[in-house]
């Protein structure tokens, strides 16, 4: 499986997808392909006519041969590492696409007729809206939604997560996707995207590159580059007349050199695979975007919206201290409570039968020797318990057991009452536990925030992400998990219409919000918010609502989402700033060497000291072409991302590329002058 | 260099950051509208004008019927100051009975008055009659001036306003450049400049007898060489005050007289000397404050001051130093600064003005696109003299022309956002304004274009019959000298490497249209981006959003101006200046 949950592990270069690569970086020198990429056609034209006139020294056996080939070479490899870096960036994704394809088998469906008889027919046949019924062992035929039933799913062809799902009709977790296996029982499955168009298929698009399209900011920078080449052009072209009138004309193979070398050949040749890789990291992850666009609107997020439970908090609640009434023994409230939780198997319930047992040292006792009749919760009652030997112990909301208690003739005393409020405040949920119509004490239920939350909101904050938490809480609870996470907002009693006017409120202000969900309900959230990442478990309302879908359903994600988004950008503008901060020391590489013979007084601006002007400017080429090598890692595995606030980012890699920039082509250019001038190559 | 000369440099550089918040604070409230100490005086004026011409001033317009209404004021101003200038025998106030100007120079000259150029093919006392001077060029200097100011504001609405699709209304803002702020200014500064001892007149030149009569060789018709005796000299005269006042603070810079601000007559001493630099650089200076004022955001107009004033001070640093240094080829002569001598190297300077006063005219008169001069930049060493050629090259954004210094250097912001925005990962914002390709594309179109005439107008005048005729010196200065002309006239400085012959009909009509396609085709895209950013929305700046106020800002500015035309023309400046330089050291001059 090459998609699995732990990204950034793989090698980046395997054999089979370089062998393949290398053979496409020569197919990609078709000029029809190569025109897309203003900088590398420039080159490729380059490339032409010094090939030209190598031919025409070659037959008029007049020129320096040996260094007008190896020009002549090193600016085809130029073209041809360019290529390479795509081709790379393509391949692995092809590599993704091709074990996708896999699961896209041909599969037979049994579909419904209209009289509710069953017909076998293929996969590719079904259609929008049609019924079909799948059996435990057998493959889902397409993506759809159940209707009827429950079943348990593999869905590790997707996801590449082993442990299986469930998948029943009615609620959040109906959508089932084309490609998944039914493990157990039968459901019957309305199909909701025709053949071609199912997940399975966008999903194999997206990896490979297909329908790959120009995100807005790539086209931005695309006619920077293009603008950066045509000026520099034409201060090539014009430098020609002005060499003829200080008397030292240059060659073409010189000047077109020196337009290789200028033009920024490193960008132009990276950009389409940082595209490419960026929307690779994101597949890898495990979330599937529906466009580069989307990816990159994750990097411009100003707020993000974080479901309190699940995402911020674990998702249960667990039960953290007792505090008896006063007059009542704490092993005896700890007897209570842990005997009517004893049958509850929710995990709150748990939760109080393992804090009676670790803290009290009561064990939990097997029920069947009582004669013990177990009361469930209902909504009506808002309590449970058990009624155990003549006593009758509940467990519930306060108000509920209070009303209960209130009936008999002891009343709550006013500490217990206190009890529950400090609880509340601090964001927990109170259980108030009775025996016999009087009330025992209080159990503290708190929601754990998970580990590490604080620090990633940290991180936010620093890269100017305001996180606004929502929940069904009270305003007072919320609060308090609000505090102890460290989100910078909350929204309380939070219904799906307020989560939609809050993120239209945001985005009046000018500002991009993201969010994750997964029930119907936050289908219209997930439709105005920016960035709608929609839970792979969720309906498929949801799913069609967001612009990404999480195939993990792991809402903290979306802080991933959004480093990606902006990795993409840094990357691209990183290298923007190398590209364009290497021509310094080209020029001083380049310009003198050209005019060495007519003025060697311009020697002294060869403040590298090169060789001869031969090697000064094929190292200067060489070095040109080899850094578009030595860069394709880092474009495809993206710059590193440090969250921290746009000035101390900036400063920081203005200095690694801007400044590096500057330098590293003066110790390059020098090294491989010095190596060819060793080897006799110039 | 002495230390009375960085005195200099530093007081001047001080008058300018205690003039910029005054100015600013006065041309933000004119063009808003609000309320100034000349509304009683101005608006009656301004309200008849409006009625006289039929002008709606609360009528807005969008870019395109901006840059339309700039285009046709611009085109029939500059028809006037053609007509006027093949007329001027017609017309009054001509007591030197000037002939009518020839159509090639003509039309140059119309071309260079109406971009705020004033390239001048022609000497001013021997060509213009009194009229033609005032009526047509001093007209153009006020016009030009209030066109670029008014440009510049209606970009910096464009960046202010949201979701709007208008940028104000180009006649109101004319209008109002003019009276609230040219006109009024020019009055006061004219009575100074009398007051100092420049002359104000409409009378025939005037002869005198000198007192030291000259022996002269003078080419007779047959082409003999005959001595002469010259014991008269013409002393040339006219409303000079007047115009010497517009010429600095609209940053024209076109001279009444050919030797321009080294006349005795256009700068009679140090302190008009001071003064005229002074006004250079007032209006654009404190337009960077306008800028910060009108879009909220007070420290990122300081940030883009704190820019240019790094270049600038780069710039005279550069050109003082280098011509300080003495001439190395000239041996055993006394080159020490002493009581008597400033010392250095004298050649092409104002021996009223001495070194620094000259390099810091020359630096402040090619960082503003003025043009005006107190010294030959064609005789300055090697450096020295690349120094104003590389501020014009920078596209005259170091303050920059009245106006056009400030959109232009908002393009070079656009480019430095859009770059910075990428590093830290967010889609590029300028003021809370997203950076997005149809900017990008129009901005680089504007460098673009400014290259590429200077780059293709150069190389051809480099290996043409016609455009080498104006060489006076071979080799490299040669380069350099077309290299300055074209620069010059796109920059829309109109200063010259002189001894150059421009005055052919190839120099008049390729200077032409080097001069209208700098000014029109690189306003346009600036207004186009105006346009585009006040339909904006705006984006509210979190911890995420590149600060455009720090310092760290300022300096990727001044990163993105350098580099941009540093990669530009450091090849030709190799084959001009650097290598003239290298071969000076080497003992070779030309």
């Amino acid at each position: 499986m090459t998609i699995t949950s732990t990204p950034g592990k793989k090698s980046l270069w395997t054999s089979g997808i370089i062998a393949v690569a290398v053979k496409d970086s020569f197919v990609k020198l078709n000029p029809r392909t190569l025109m897309k990429n203003p900088v590398m056609f420039v080159v490729e034209v380059g490339s032409v006519v010094t090939s030209v006139e190598l031919i025409k020294d070659l037959l008029r056996h007049n020129g320096n041969f040996g260094f007008e080939l190896q020009i002549t070479l090193w600016l085809w490899f130029t073209v041809l590492f360019a290529n390479f870096a795509e081709a790379m960036a393509e391949g692995r994704g092809k590599a993704q696409a091709e074990t996708l394809r896999k699961a896209r088998l041909e599969t037979m469906a049994k579909r419904m007729k209209p009289d509710g008889l069953l017909e076998e027919v293929p996969g590719s046949k079904l259609r929008v809206g049609d019924l079909v019924v799948i059996s435990a062992g057998e493959f889902i035929p397409g993506d759809g939604e159940v209707v009827v039933g429950v079943a348990s799913v593999d869905e590790s062809a997707i996801t590449g997560e082993s442990a299986p799902v469930i998948r029943e009709s009615g609620g959040d977790r109906s959508a089932v996707t084309g490609g998944t296996r039914v493990l157990s029982d039968q459901i019957t499955v309305k199909i909701t995207a025709n053949p071609g168009e199912t997940f399975l298929d966008r999903m194999i698009k997206l990896v490979e590159g297909a329908e790959r399209q120009k995100t807005p900011n790539e086209i931005a920078l695309n006619i920077l580059l293009a603008g950066l080449t045509i000026i520099f052009l034409l201060a090539v072209v014009t430098l020609q007349p002005m060499a003829i009138y200080s008397g030292a004309p240059q060659s073409v193979f010189v000047l077109i050199s020196l337009l290789v070398c200028l033009i920024p050949t490193t960008i132009g040749g990276l950009l389409s695979a940082i595209g490419i890789a960026g929307m690779d990291r994101v597949v890898q992850r495990n979330v599937l975007a529906m466009s580069g666009r989307a990816v990159e609107a994750a990097g411009d997020v100003d707020t993000l919206l974080l479901d309190k439970t699940g995402t911020i908090t674990l998702g249960n609640r667990r039960a953290t201290e007792l505090v008896p009434a006063p007059g009542v023994k704490e092993e005896d409230l700890a007897d209570a409570a842990q005997l009517a939780s004893l049958a509850d198997e929710t995990p709150e319930g748990r939760s109080i039968v393992v804090l009676a047992k670790e803290k009290y040292g009561l064990r939990g006792r097997e029920l069947s020797s009582y004669a013990a009749t177990f009361i469930p919760f209902s909504a009506q009652t808002r309590m449970s318990g058990v009624d155990l030997d003549g006593r009758e112990i509940r467990k519930g909301a306060p108000d509920a057991i209070l009303q209960h208690c209130s009936q008999g003739s002891i009343r709550a005393p006013h500490e217990v009452e206190e009890t529950v409020k400090a609880i509340s405040n601090a964001g927990g949920t109170p259980l108030l536990v009775a025996e016999d119509r009087r009330v025992l004490g209080t159990i503290y239920l708190k929601d754990i925030v998970k580990g590490g939350m604080r620090e990633r909101f940290d991180q936010l904050r620093a890269m100017g992400i305001r996180t606004v938490m929502i929940t069904g809480d009270n305003p007072l609870t919320a609060a308090a998990i609000a505090r102890e996470a460290g989100v910078d907002d909350f929204l309380a009693q939070a219904k799906p219409e307020d989560k939609l006017a809050l993120i239209r409120n945001e985005q009046a202000k000018g500002k991009l919000v993201a969010m994750t969900g997964d029930g119907t309900n936050d289908a219209p959230a997930l439709a105005q918010a920016d960035v709608g990442v929609a839970m792979n478990a969720g309906t498929q309302a949801a799913k069609e609502a967001g612009n990404m879908v999480d195939l993990d359903s792991n809402p903290t994600k979306l802080i991933e989402i959004v480093e990606i988004g902006k990795q993409l950008l840094i990357t691209r503008g990183a290298l923007t700033t190398f590209s364009v901060a290497n021509d310094v020391a080209k020029y001083f590489a380049i310009i003198p060497a050209m005019f060495a013979g007519a003025f060697p007084q311009l020697m002294l601006l060869n403040v590298m000291g090169l060789k001869t002007p031969q090697s000064a400017v094929l190292s200067a080429v060489i070095f040109n072409a080899l850094i578009i090598i030595a860069l394709v890692p880092l474009a495809l595995r993206g710059v590193k991302y440090i969250p921290a606030g746009a000035e101390a980012l900036l400063r920081r890699n203005l200095l690694i590329y801007g400044l590096g920039g500057v330098i590293a082509p003066f110790l390059g250019i020098k090294l491989i002058d010095l190596l060819i001038t060793h080897i006799g190559l110039a | 260099m002495t230390a009375n000369g960085w005195f200099q440099i530093g007081l001047f550089l001080l008058v300018i950051f205690a003039l910029t918040k005054p100015l600013g604070t006065y041309m933000a409230r004119v063009f808003n509208g609000e309320k100034t100490f000349l509304d009683g005086l101005m608006r009656p004026v301004e309200r008849t004008l409006y009625r006289l011409v039929g002008i709606d001033e609360r009528l807005e317009m969008r870019w395109t019927e901006y840059a339309i209404s700039m285009l046709l004021f611009s085109a029939v101003s500059m028809i006037l100051l053609y007509l006027i200038e093949r007329f001027q025998t017609h017309l009054p106030w001509n007591p030197q009975h000037w002939p009518n100007l020839a159509p090639d120079l003509a039309f140059n000259t119309a071309a260079s008055f109406t971009t705020n150029t004033n390239w001048q093919a022609y000497s001013g006392e021997t060509t213009m009659s009194y009229f033609t001077q005032m009526a047509g060029l001093a007209y153009h200097n006020f016009m030009s001036a209030a066109t670029g100011i008014a440009l510049a504001i209606a970009v910096i609405r464009g960046i202010a306003r949201r979701e709007k699709a208008t940028i104000g209304n180009f006649w109101v803002d004319l209008t109002r450049a003019n009276l609230w702020v040219l006109l009024p200014s020019c009055v006061l500064i004219a009575l100074f400049f009398v007051s100092q001892g420049m002359i104000q007149n409409l009378k025939p030149y005037v002869t005198t007898q000198l007192l030291d009569p000259q022996t002269a060789q003078v080419t007779g018709a047959d082409g003999k060489t005959t001595q002469q005796k010259i014991t008269t000299q013409v002393i040339p005269q006219g409303p000079v005050a007047s115009q010497e006042a517009i010429k600095m603070f609209g940053t024209n810079g076109g001279g009444f007289f050919n030797a321009n601000s080294a006349h005795p007559y256009e700068n009679p001493n140090p302190l008009t000397n001071f003064i005229q630099i002074i006004l250079i650089f007032a209006i654009p200076a404190g337009l960077t404050y306008t800028l910060g004022r009108m879009t909220g955001s007070q420290k990122h107009g300081w940030a883009v001051w704190s820019a240019m004033a790094a270049l600038f001070l780069a710039g005279v640093i550069c050109a003082y130093t280098a011509e300080s240094r003495g001439n190395p080829l000239l041996h055993g002569t006394d080159q020490k600064v002493s009581a008597t001598q400033p010392g250095g190297n004298m050649e092409g300077k104002e021996i009223r003005f001495g070194i620094a006063n000259s390099a810091l005219f020359a630096t402040v008169t090619t960082d503003a696109s003025c043009g005006a001069i107190n010294g030959q930049h064609d005789s300055f060493t090697p450096l020295g003299g690349m120094v104003p050629m590389i501020n014009m090259m920078l596209g005259e954004v170091v303050f920059g022309g009245v106006g056009a210094g400030l959109y232009g250097v908002l393009v070079m912001v656009i480019l430095a956002v859009f770059i910075a925005g990428l590093m830290v990962g967010r889609t590029p914002e300028y003021l809370g304004k997203k950076i997005e390709a149809y900017d990008v594309k129009m901005a680089m179109l504007s460098v673009l274009i400014f290259s590429l005439i200077i780059l293709v107008f150069t190389a051809i005048g480099v290996v043409t019959t016609y455009g080498k005729a104006a060489i006076t010196n071979p080799g490299p200065h040669g380069l350099s000298q077309i290299l300055y002309a074209y620069t010059s006239g796109a920059a829309n400085n109109g200063s010259a490497f002189n001894g150059g012959n421009w005055n052919s009909p190839w120099y008049n009509v390729t200077m032409s249209f080097d001069m209208l396609l700098g000014r029109f085709f690189m306003v346009i895209p600036v207004l186009a981006i105006a346009g585009n950013l006040a339909r904006k929305k705006i984006v509210p700046e979190s911890a995420g959003t590149f600060p455009v106020t720090t310092p760290l800002f300022s300096a990727l500015l001044i990163s993105v101006v350098l580099i941009v035309s540093a990669l530009t023309f450091f090849p030709a400046l190799s084959l001009g200046p650097i290598l003239e330089h290298l071969l000076m050291n080497a003992g070779k001059v030309f």
